[in-house]
């Protein structure tokens, strides 16, 4: 491997993922009032998060059955509202039981 | 009294599920790159540079396979767009007056993830909740960069495929409980995931890069829900209550 080559391409991987993120806090620093930009962003971080949870999460581990058991459950720990940890944490739990039940029910 | 929640301790709390999450992300990343015949120390230190997730994982495979720089160079920054979005987000979301420095390090630290969490936060952001919240996601990524370019044994791979999804279901348990009492953000997501369903499914819209369709997903539901409901609310909880500044 080129050393030359790697360097250089860490340093350009690090600033075309950094320009993007520090322009706009950079430069956006006084707050918008508009209210239709206000409700576009404020709407932005739900529109975002559900585009990219779904439906990308059911490819997210080695089987859909698992992912179906973990989507289930972070479904029903967000819907009862126990916080972020928990549901990632549960639906971990519920991905990893469904896949070795699978494992051992597969002989 | 909002800002009395707001300390390190907070923040690097508030991190933690997405530290759990970015150890298997970043574990994954630190035995790609090493399969791919990078020296070990290399996955590390592109996890501490760039700290983005596709991002990496794209690069360091067109670097391993001869791509030419200028290409990697644009794809990622295309990958990494949407995080314009998010930072525009954001900003508006920092306390006022917070010193350009300051502002700079919360950009390096505004993944995905870390974003969802802040905007979670009532009221505006001040730079010691965001310091603890970056370090703690932060040291997740790089620690499981060292030891996924390391030591690629050291988790069961079963372990490691479980914690796959956790991010995912972090980015439910944010998105369901505010959606529970909003309508217009239930419809917001709604669109945005049908949408995102046919970049995935639909031939034609399944050539557009993943970076690409997210953001348009998340423009069109967010401009969609900003002019049938333009209302302000979750984001901006300061002004909704019109607490007084202390």
């Amino acid at each position: 491997m080129n050393l030359t080559r790697l360097f250089l391409c860490v340093l350009l991987m690090a600033a075309a993922s950094y320009l993007p993120r520090v322009v706009p806090i950079a430069v956006f620093r006084k707050k918008i009032r508009n209210p239709y930009v206000q409700s576009f962003l404020s709407y932005m971080p739900y529109a975002v998060l559900g585009a990219m949870t779904f439906p990308d999460i059911l490819y997210s581990t080695s089987s859909m059955l698992s992912a179906l058991a973990g989507l289930a459950v972070a479904l029903l720990l967000s819907y009862f509202e126990k916080g972020l940890m928990p549901a990632a944490l549960g639906a971990t739990a519920a991905v990893f039981i469904v896949e070795q039940v699978s494992r051992l029910a597969a002989g | 009294m909002r800002k009395q929640g707001q300390t390190f301790g907070k923040g690097f709390h508030d991190g933690l599920p997405i530290l759990l999450g970015y150890l298997s992300v970043a574990f994954a990343f630190g035995m790609l790159g090493t399969e791919q015949g990078f020296p070990f120390w290399a996955p590390t230190l592109i996890s501490l540079t760039s700290f983005t997730g596709t991002g990496q994982f794209v690069g360091v495979t067109m670097l391993a396979n001869g791509v030419a720089l200028l290409e990697i160079t644009i794809t990622i920054f295309i990958i990494n767009i949407r995080y314009f979005l998010m930072s525009l987000s954001l900003s508006q979301k920092l306390e006022d007056g917070m010193p350009l420095w300051q502002r700079m390090i919360v950009a390096f630290g505004n993944t995905d993830e870390i974003f969802a969490v802040s905007m979670q936060q009532k009221g505006l952001l001040n730079f010691r909740y965001m310091i603890g919240l970056i370090l703690s996601a932060y040291s997740g990524w790089v620690l499981g960069t060292v030891i996924g370019s390391v030591a690629s044994s050291i988790l069961p791979q079963a372990i490691v495929s479980a914690l796959g999804i956790a991010i995912f279901a972090m980015f439910i348990a944010i998105i369901i409980p505010p959606a529970k009492h909003s309508k217009p953000i239930v419809i917001v997501v709604l669109i945005a995931v049908a949408m995102s369903c046919m970049f995935k499914y639909v031939p034609g819209l399944n050539q557009v890069s993943s970076g690409w369709a997210v953001i348009i997903c998340g423009v069109t539901a967010s401009l969609i829900g900003a002019l049938r409901y333009p209302v302000l609310h979750t984001a901006y909880p300061d002004k909704e209550t019109g607490e007084a500044e202390q």
